[in-house]
């Protein structure tokens, strides 16, 4: 699938926005309204949390397939300060900021597959996908 | 669902017999579907022969074997000749759809037209046995196309199936998770049988659309029939109690066999916010006291307050 | 988008009418318990049913706003949430404990009522009429 959606995040418009496209974009992969909605929340959060630590970044949106598998994928990526300890901030319900701390660790559960990379003082790329159930 | 991506992947046109030799390859294709066609009566025969033999499609009669078996070769035949294989993917479909219903298998299917391809290879080397140069470049140009036309009718038969499968599936969950409103305001979800994530989803799905319809105010999921439940159903037994909450609806669980209320507890899920009752009985008469006292309205608020508000 | 803020009897109804900015959710609840102050209401509902989805934010600043205006004497309802947006909730981890959440508007008022009477009930004994 060549068609993928670049959106910069920068205002808190932009997290609206975000959201708002992915929907749009699980409708068409087939997703259940249900499951938009659950795609729709989990931008929201890692949206944000560019928003929160690095100010601006990108969100990568895109339909992706694996047999015969549909899927979206998202991935925001920012040259933000990154995360210097990974393993907190997967915890549920640490934050530290004004979240209620169920930002990355929410997105994760919410999504099929989830990767996080970080380097301090570089950025911060999260990675997740969630493929369409067979019915 | 996606019949055309399913073949293309399986069957590459690099398999061929290499670029160098088109025009005469073209040549004796063309040579091999006269002989196919001249054959026909003789060839067709002789595979219907050996599928009895092979005990293949046991399900059908005869006359109906002979008759199927007519129709593939032409579509074989034609396959071969034309090189598109969209009129035998159509017919290997409908061939599925009359035979799938009889209790043919997969692998009934898939021997008939290796059977195939092996009848028609013998007679090639009947043909040409004299010349085994020739029969090798006549091989070369039908095992590919052979390979290819086994694929595409053993894949339609397998994606059709499929097809019926998840038809059976969804119609089977449907049956399974009846909302039932046994009065105003009052759901009652009885589950019954094996519980997996998927269905799980469904089934919340399902019961959340069911109390905005309704406007319940009480719920009774009763699990009375269902066997087992691992940490991830329990757990999602748990989210659909809090987003009934979120709704305005109070759920009460009833049914949990002892076993499954040990393992719970040792597994150490937490359902300190669900209301429990023994059985259906009890539940729907703790439903009816919740509905009664609804005059003024309950408060709903029954979790505490979070840490950072004192009270 | 600014959030309509209507003071209906004793009660404040915030009825969100589209998709909102984090700025604008914590404008609402700014706008919403400097209200709460000024108008002595006892009871707000905050209608969602235009949401379609939520987030940890807006769950936060809904929560905020409940236990704020508690605070300041008035009880809140959350009212209109919708089945795929509560779904979505919980597999988040975002279930409002604590915060009243009724089906929609009529049930809010409902509840309400119902609230306030009994704290009126509750409060009468210790509080002689004759104060003030």
């Amino acid at each position: 699938m060549g068609d993928e959606l670049r959106l910069t995040i920068a205002a808190d418009v932009d997290v609206v926005e975000a959201r708002q496209q992915g929907r749009a974009l699980a409708a068409v992969a087939g997703f259940s309204s249900g499951e938009q909605t659950v795609i729709a929340a989990a931008i929201s959060e890692i949206a944000r949390n560019i928003l929160m630590y690095a100010k601006k970044g990108e969100i990568t949106l895109s339909l992706v397939q694996n047999g015969d598998r549909q899927g979206v994928s998202i991935i925001a990526s920012d040259q933000g300060p990154g995360i210097p300890d990974i393993e907190r901030a997967m915890q549920y319900g640490y934050s530290t900021s004004h979240g209620v701390g169920a930002g990355l660790p929410g997105a994760k559960r919410l999504m099929d597959e989830f990767d996080l990379k970080s380097v301090v003082g570089q950025g911060t790329t999260v990675t997740m996908r969630k493929w369409r159930r067979s019915i | 669902m996606n019949t055309k991506k399913g073949t293309t992947v399986m069957t590459r046109p690099s398999e061929g017999p290499g670029s160098g030799l088109t025009e005469s390859s073209a040549g004796l294709l063309r040579e091999l579907v006269a002989h196919l066609r001249q054959n026909r009566t003789q060839l067709r025969e002789e595979w219907a022969r050996r599928i009895t033999r092979a005990e293949l499609l046991t399900a059908m009669t005869e006359e109906e074997i002979f008759a199927e078996a007519t129709a593939v070769y032409d579509n074989y035949v034609e396959a071969l000749e034309t090189g598109t294989f969209e009129a035998l993917q159509a017919y290997s479909r409908r061939l599925s759809e009359r035979i799938i219903p009889r209790g043919v298998e997969t692998d009934e299917v898939v021997g008939i037209v290796l059977l195939l391809r092996d009848v028609l290879a013998r007679s090639l080397f009947t043909k040409y046995q004299d010349n085994v140069e020739k029969l090798n470049r006549i091989l070369d140009s039908y095992e590919p196309a052979a390979n290819r036309i086994a694929n595409t009718v053993a894949v339609g038969f397998v994606e059709e199936r499929e097809r019926i499968i998840r038809q059976q599936q969804e119609a089977i969950r449907e049956l399974s998770t009846p909302v039932l409103q046994v009065r105003e305001r009052l759901l009652i979800l009885p589950i019954i049988g094996v519980i997996d994530p998927q269905r799980a989803r469904q089934l919340t799905e399902q019961l959340l659309r069911a109390i905005r319809a309704n406007r319940a105010k009480v719920v009774v999921i009763d699990v009375t029939g269902v066997a087992a439940m691992d940490s991830g159903v329990a757990n999602h037994l748990v989210q659909t109690v809090e987003a009934s909450r979120l709704l305005g609806a109070t759920v009460i669980v009833t049914g949990l066999s002892p076993e499954i209320a040990q393992t719970l507890v040792t597994i150490g899920v937490d359902l300190s916010e669900m209301a429990t009752v023994g059985d259906l009985q009890g539940g729907i008469e703790e439903a009816e006291r919740l509905l009664a006292d609804r005059a003024p309205p309950s408060p709903p608020m029954r979790g505490e307050l979070p840490p950072e508000t004192s009270r | 988008m600014e959030v309509p803020i209507l003071r209906q009897g004793q009660y404040l109804i915030a009825s969100i009418q589209s998709a909102l900015t984090d700025a604008d959710l914590s404008h609402l609840r700014e706008a919403l318990i400097a209200q709460v102050g000024r108008s002595r209401c006892r009871g707000v509902i905050v209608d969602v049913t235009a949401l379609d989805v939520m987030d940890s934010f807006a769950v936060r600043t809904l929560r905020d706003i409940a236990h704020m205006a508690r605070l300041r004497g008035a009880e809140t309802v959350i009212v209109g949430i919708q089945p795929d947006v509560a779904f979505a909730m919980v597999q988040l981890g975002l279930t409002l404990k604590g915060v009243a959440t009724v089906l929609d508007l009529e049930e809010g008022l409902a509840f309400l009522d119902g609230r306030t009477k009994e704290r009126t009930l509750e409060v009468k004994p210790k509080r002689p009429s004759g104060r003030g």
